[in-house]
């Protein structure tokens, strides 16, 4: 779309969704939100940056093809419940560190990650989609 | 965590997994983790060529391992995230759940030997492996699977898989098969899936070892028929039972030899399965009532489906038609009830995935050294391949049900149990079908092996694009053929711990306290 506004707000707009997507996933460990949700809003960031400068530039923007970020995400999943096997507990039990950072502790655990790929995955899948679909748009 | 007041052993099971139970989720996590990994590798076909066979080799080890590990001690079961049944999501394996586990992966293992056969080909359509391993993560995570809404995500995951592989190439006919294929079977889902709500309210759990045991402790009042109904109708459709089973032969010739292959050993068998599991573990009762109704379907598929292959002119038509007349058997089975009948469509669908397999993957080489899959334009195939031919002879006679291959038991074990319960019939339909079946197979060898070749005018004119232009099937991509071929020769000749296995795995599903007990611990009681 060949709007100076659009073009002027997009890269603003998109670094804060990209930031508040991030939020929503740390944020869905207790609270109402997840891996899910954040790449959905991740993955409406792309589109707008897509709309405003064409696909070309988010393709080139994400450096990777969006199904290899899929297949990554999907992979974290997998051995983020396969770490539960060595410490004998049943598959895709959660296991929590928490390392002290700067005077903080930190919890970090494998059902964080486990949403981490989740999010890769939405973002992956869900971005392919939108991309080829808006691809095709721009051919016609 | 440690500090937590809450008193965590009513939640979590306390006690730590055996390091020989984790071969219940390993085969899912195993296919999941490769396929995501060939996603990153997207691009390199041969590398992920090579990492499929790897895979798929472990798994077979991991299944045979999970046979052994319940033949010693019974089913298996690990609760996933540590969460008490039933309200976490349990793995279980049973024998039955083994033997079509291990079935699939070697089915799959040679599919994936094969196309490493015809790399020109995949070469360009670099997402046949993935998909094969998310297939094959659907298919195992079905057969391992002791959660009916797991069931229903497990079937959406291989039926998303099979869309990929279905429509890879994107020719028109092949969107044609694919778009029947698609539409029936998520009308079928759509039911399993309103089925698995409806059960949900009537018995609160989804954990297939718990409504085993509350199955019998229900009032009168709650309309189980109902449900089996539905659950049977979705299945049986899944399963390409008669009259629902339209879309298998109008759609399992379309995609590459090799997917087609896939889809005859393992997609229909994932439905007998579930149809297994829902009517003779989890509903004994509402299966008898309606096992009139399964006979009759039953025998129409056998019949229908050996018929419908007596009159196609194109090879791979025919062997659509022969996985439904198969299926039937299953289904009689399955009517029959009883460990006896049980153990006989147990046996019959390892069998019947073995040979199909193979079937398809030996007339995809047929069809390419002759240049057409028309039975008419094929010809003189005999004299030019003749390795070929005898392993594709001795596949027809294993599917037909002559012995000494390994089609000749299971039907043999039907035929008994269909006698014993007086069911003369059934066991009439079980003979008939397996004659035409030999009558179709024995036309199609004749006419497209020994009769020789046409001449060259005519057979030009019926060329098919998809048969490709080599003229020689290579070595790597007969020998899965050949191993498939001495899978199915010696379960004919020494079926004996094949029977066994079965007859263990029948009698877990028609009296589940094992199965039960592997959940819920050993007090419990069904």
């Amino acid at each position: 779309m060949n709007s100076v506004i659009l073009r002027t707000v997009a890269p603003a707009l998109v670094s804060l969704m990209v930031l508040f997507s991030i939020f929503v996933l740390l944020r869905g460990h207790n609270e109402p939100g997840g891996g899910f949700i954040g790449g959905l809003i991740a993955v409406a960031a792309l589109s707008i940056y897509g709309i405003a400068f064409g696909v070309g530039a988010v393709r080139r923007a994400l450096y990777f093809h969006p199904i290899v970020i899929a297949g990554s995400g999907l992979l974290l999943a997998t051995v983020s419940g396969l770490v539960s096997a060595f410490f004998g507990v049943p598959f895709m039990t959660g296991l929590w560190v928490t390392p002290v950072i700067l005077g903080t502790e930190i919890p970090l655990a494998t059902v964080m990650s486990f949403d981490v790929g989740v999010y890769l995955v939405v973002v992956g899948a869900i971005g392919a989609v939108a991309l080829s679909l808006e691809e095709e748009e721009d051919e016609t | 965590m440690a500090s937590s007041p809450i008193d965590l052993s009513l939640a979590l099971v306390t006690e730590a997994p055996d390091a020989a139970d984790w071969l219940v989720v390993l085969p899912v996590a195993l296919c999941i983790a490769t396929g995501a990994l060939m996603t990153m590798l997207r691009g390199r076909p041969s590398l992920q060529g090579w990492l499929a066979v790897l895979a798929l080799g472990v798994l077979v080890m991991l299944n045979i391992g999970l046979v052994f590990h319940i033949g010693a001690s019974g089913p298996v079961t690990m609760m996933v995230g540590r969460w008490l049944p039933p309200f976490g999501i349990a793995f279980t394996a049973d024998m039955t759940g083994a033997l079509f586990s291990l079935s699939a992966s070697v089915v799959a293992f040679a599919c994936a030997l094969h196309s490493l056969g015809d790399i020109s080909e995949t070469g360009r359509r670099h997402g046949f492996y993935p998909f094969l391993l998310l297939l094959m993560a659907g298919v195992s995570g079905a057969f391992l699977t002791g959660d009916i809404f797991n069931l229903y995500v497990w079937f959406e995951v291989l039926l998303i898989s099979s869309f990929g592989l279905l429509v890879i190439g994107s020719e028109h006919r092949q969107i044609d098969g694919a778009v029947k294929y698609g539409f029936l079977n998520l009308v079928a889902t759509t039911l399993f899936l309103i089925a698995t709500g409806y059960l949900y309210g009537i018995f609160g759990t989804l954990n297939m070892a718990d409504i085993a045991r509350k199955a019998g402790t229900l009032p009168d009042s709650a309309p189980l028929m109902t449900l089996v109904a539905l659950y049977l109708f979705a299945f049986a459709m899944k399963a390409a039972a008669f009259p629902v089973n339209f879309w298998l032969p109008a759609s399992y010739h379309t995609p590459r030899i090799v997917v087609s292959a896939l889809f005859a050993g393992l997609l229909t068998k994932v439905g007998v399965y579930a149809l297994l599991r829902i009517g003779v573990m989890l509903f004994p009762t509402e299966r008898e009532a309606l096992s009139t109704v399964i006979a009759v379907v039953a025998g129409f598929t056998m019949i229908t489906g050996a018929l419908g292959a007596l009159a196609q002119a194109d090879m791979r038509r025919l062997l659509g038609y022969l996985v439904v007349s198969g299926i039937g058997a299953m289904l009689a089975g399955l009517a029959l009830g009883g460990a006896d009948a049980v153990s006989g469509a147990i046996v019959y669908g390892v069998h019947s995935m073995l040979v199909m397999s193979a079937l398809y993957l030996a007339i995809g080489l047929a069809g390419r050294a002759a240049g057409t899959f028309s039975i008419g334009g094929a010809g003189g195939l005999w004299q030019r391949e003749l390795t070929l031919s005898a392993l594709t002879l001795v596949l027809f006679f294993s599917v037909s049900g002559l012995p000494p291959f390994s089609g000749f038991w299971p039907k043999l074990m039907l035929v008994k149990a269909a006698l014993a319960q007086g069911a003369g019939w059934l066991a009439a339909a079980l003979l008939v079908s397996g004659f035409l079946t030999t009558i179709a197979v024995g036309r199609l060898f004749l006419i497209a092996y020994w009769r020789p070749a046409p001449l060259a005018s005519s057979a030009g004119a019926e060329r098919d694009p998809s048969s490709g232009g080599r003229k020689r099937g290579s070595a790597a991509s007969l020998l899965p053929v050949f191993a498939l071929m001495l899978a199915s020769i010696g379960i004919g000749l020494y079926p004996e711990p094949l029977i066994a296995a079965a007859t263990t795995a029948a009698e877990g599903l028609v009296s589940p306290l094992a199965y039960v007990q592997s959940v819920f611990g050993t007090e419990a009681t069904p």
